[in-house]
């Protein structure tokens, strides 16, 4: 049992609110794909679009080349773990795993069987006869997804289920979830977070959702390395990428940009002969900034300093509007005041239009030509 | 320090005097329905005498056993057709949106606050009209009509505060309104069912204009309506005896239920709420 999703043009609005405008995406079955944005964007309504949860307002939903727009949650083949766990408070973990076959009249040996090894697989085979409120917030958030596990979902949805766990617990049941994703390869999960560490490592496939719209759909190394535009480029990634304003002095492959102080910068993009003059950005990582002792991209004094042990953030002041951030190993000595070069390689850097759109990207040895 | 204990002492004396005026009336019933002839007339706050005779001429004269069928009957149909009634009527206005929900919560609230003489005339044409005078379902109609809005009002304030998301997960595991009203909502509703439920009961068993309004024959009345009419042997004297007999005769269901459901309902109020 698997099934693909499809979306097409999926809209959603509350009254005359329009939350959603028109999303298109197509889920692979067996895929692990993860919604990430900022609060409010829409996560949380498009998955529980996709559950049936809400009505969609307009478009197509197909899970498994069925239409199911107007079909009961029920119906879909799908499981849901929530946020706040939902665990029916008055039933055992056994009852809570089991109700949804009794619903469905699952012959009471084939209901046995499946709870048993649902929690076999989770682990929470003792606290079968307990009540939610014996249990951790860890062991509750189990005994949830072992309740989707026993309903032996086509699609898998998870709205940010590790949320209401501490740190600790959120790393070991993340490591959980990836688990279970092997183990069920061939069923489809969505899952929502705003959590990009998350969903850096569960995704086969991230959405980046803004206001109701898709920013990019791709996997978590291309979202990292070509960002589709700056609300990408900014969103993915801690710390954030430096975006500085630039004017475009060169067109062509690579091109060339002027930033407000300082040197022209090379970038491996591609710029067409109309965009001559124009403002445009670019943008680079903090991790792909390094200390150099010859002429660099910035150079700057120091103004903070941030040792988190294995890594020290330096806060450069150059004359741009923004300080520069630059990622170093936690064994360089660095002082506040001290000035400090840094360089990154051509090919790191991102160059947007005045849309926020990226350039088209060049590989190096074809910019060599 | 001095003053600590006077607060203390200040205290307890208002509590001493509480009990005293709520508990004292019924005790001197007590006292009295083991009296009988002319002790009757004689006042002491002590038990002196000890007879069942009152108990055994209330029951086993007339019919008050049957008044006191009646309005068990009646009481217990209105709190089950009353709870049957509040808890979908709840769910509808507590979890369901539609057009006009907070007027429609409003104007229930509002009607509770009809005194009852205000109806009664019209309440009885109803009746008439719909052939149920001098019958139980008179009462058990009427009582209902006056007990749904508390018992809604309060079930759809209990109902909305219960977590959304434990709903929505029954929906995704197929369960019907139906059965997310019975099998997930009632359990967690426990501790409102019974205390709406016990005050439903505790109404429907004291009242009396209705009771004496729509029934007309010794056969269908219940209790309260049958003490007050109970008669001496001539037209001058008024039975206390049996009148106190009957009394703590049907003031003892109430107690007994009011102790075996608090102990409910302070479980429930205790349990830790309902925290998904
Ligand atoms: N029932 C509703 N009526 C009106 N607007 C709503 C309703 N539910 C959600 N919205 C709006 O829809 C937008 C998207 O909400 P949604 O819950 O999907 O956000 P989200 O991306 O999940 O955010 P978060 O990360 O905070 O959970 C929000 O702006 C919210 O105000
Ligand atoms: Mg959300």
């Amino acid at each position: 049992m698997s099934a693909g999703l499809k979306l097409k043009q999926v809209k959603k609005a509350y009254g005359s609110v329009q939350v959603l405008h028109g999303i298109d995406l197509d889920i692979k079955s067996g895929e692990f794909v993860v919604f990430v944005g900022p609060s409010g964007c829409g996560k949380s309504t498009l998955l529980r679009l996709i559950a049936g949860l809400e009505d969609i307002t307009e478009g197509t939903l197909e899970i498994g080349d069925t239409v199911v727009n107007t079909l009961p949650p029920s119906k879909r083949g799908i499981a849901m773990v929530f946020q706040s766990y939902a665990l029916y408070p008055h039933m055992t973990v056994y009852e809570n795993m089991a109700f949804g076959l009794k619903l469905a009249k699952a012959a009471p040996g084939e209901q046995d069987r499946r709870v048993r090894e649902a929690a076999e697989m989770l682990q929470i085979t003792p606290y079968l006869d307990r009540l939610p409120k014996q249990l951790s917030g860890g062991q509750r958030q189990r005994v949830a997804i072992g309740r989707a596990i026993v309903r032996d979902p086509k699609v898998f949805l998870f709205d940010e289920p590790l949320s209401n766990l501490d740190a600790a617990l959120r790393v070991a049941t993340r490591l959980e979830i990836a688990k279970l994703h092997e183990r069920m390869s061939d069923t489809t999960m969505i899952y929502v977070t705003h959590d990009q560490v998350e969903a850096m490592t569960l995704a086969d496939r991230i959405v980046v959702l803004n206001y109701g719209v898709v920013e990019q759909v791709g996997t978590p190394m291309e979202l990292y390395h070509r960002p589709d535009n700056l609300f990408v480029a900014r969103f993915i990634g801690s710390p954030a990428m430096n975006i500085v304003s630039a004017t475009i002095t060169g067109t062509g492959a690579p091109a060339t940009v002027q930033p407000e102080t300082g040197s022209p910068v090379t970038i491996n993009a591609e710029v067409a002969a109309s965009y001559l003059d124009a403002k445009a950005t670019f943008g680079v990582r903090p991790e792909d900034l390094t200390p150099t002792d010859g002429p660099g991209l910035f150079t700057g004094t120091v103004s903070i300093v941030e040792k988190l042990g294995e890594v020290t953030l330096v806060y450069l002041d150059t004359g741009l509007a923004e300080p520069i951030t630059v990622k170093i190993d936690g064994d360089v000595e660095i002082a506040k005041g001290e000035t400090l070069t840094v360089t990154a390689p051509t090919e790191r850097l991102h160059l947007f239009d005045e849309n926020g759109v990226a350039f088209p990207r060049v590989s190096l040895s074809r910019a060599a030509e | 320090m001095l003053w600590r204990y006077t607060k203390t002492a200040a205290f307890y004396l208002l509590v001493a005097v509480i009990v005293l005026v709520s508990v004292f009336p019924f005790y001197y019933a007590i006292l009295t329905s083991f009296k009988s002839g002319t002790a009757l007339f004689e006042i002491n706050y002590l038990p002196h005498h000890f007879s069942l005779d009152n108990y055994v001429s209330v029951l086993t004269t007339g019919v008050f056993v049957r008044n006191l069928g009646n309005s068990i009957l009646v009481a217990t149909s209105v709190v089950v057709l009353a709870l049957f009634l509040a808890v979908t009527a709840a769910f509808a206005l507590a979890r369901v949106s539609f057009r006009g929900r907070g007027l429609l919560l409003m104007t229930i609230l509002a009607v509770s606050m009809f005194p009852q003489i205000a109806v009664l005339a019209g309440l009885f044409e109803l009746v008439r009209g719909f052939g149920l005078f001098n019958t139980p379902f008179a009462l058990i109609f009427s009582y209902t009509i006056f007990t749904l809005p508390f018992t809604v009002w309060v079930l759809t304030t209990f109902m909305r505060d219960l977590p959304m998301e434990i709903e929505e997960a029954a929906i995704v595991d197929g369960a019907s309104p139906w059965v997310i009203i019975t099998k997930v909502f009632m359990p967690l509703m426990w501790p409102a069912l019974v205390t709406t439920g016990l005050l439903a009961f505790i109404a429907a068993w004291n009242e009396f204009l209705f009771a004496l309004t729509f029934t007309s024959s010794n056969e269908t009345r219940t209790v309260p309506v049958a003490i007050a009419l109970l008669s001496g042997a001539s037209q001058y004297e008024i039975p206390w005896g049996r009148i106190m007999a009957a009394s703590v005769i049907v003031t003892v269901p109430l107690v007994g239920l009011v102790l075996i459901f608090q102990r409910k309902i302070v479980q429930g109020l205790t349990a830790g709420g309902v925290k998904g």
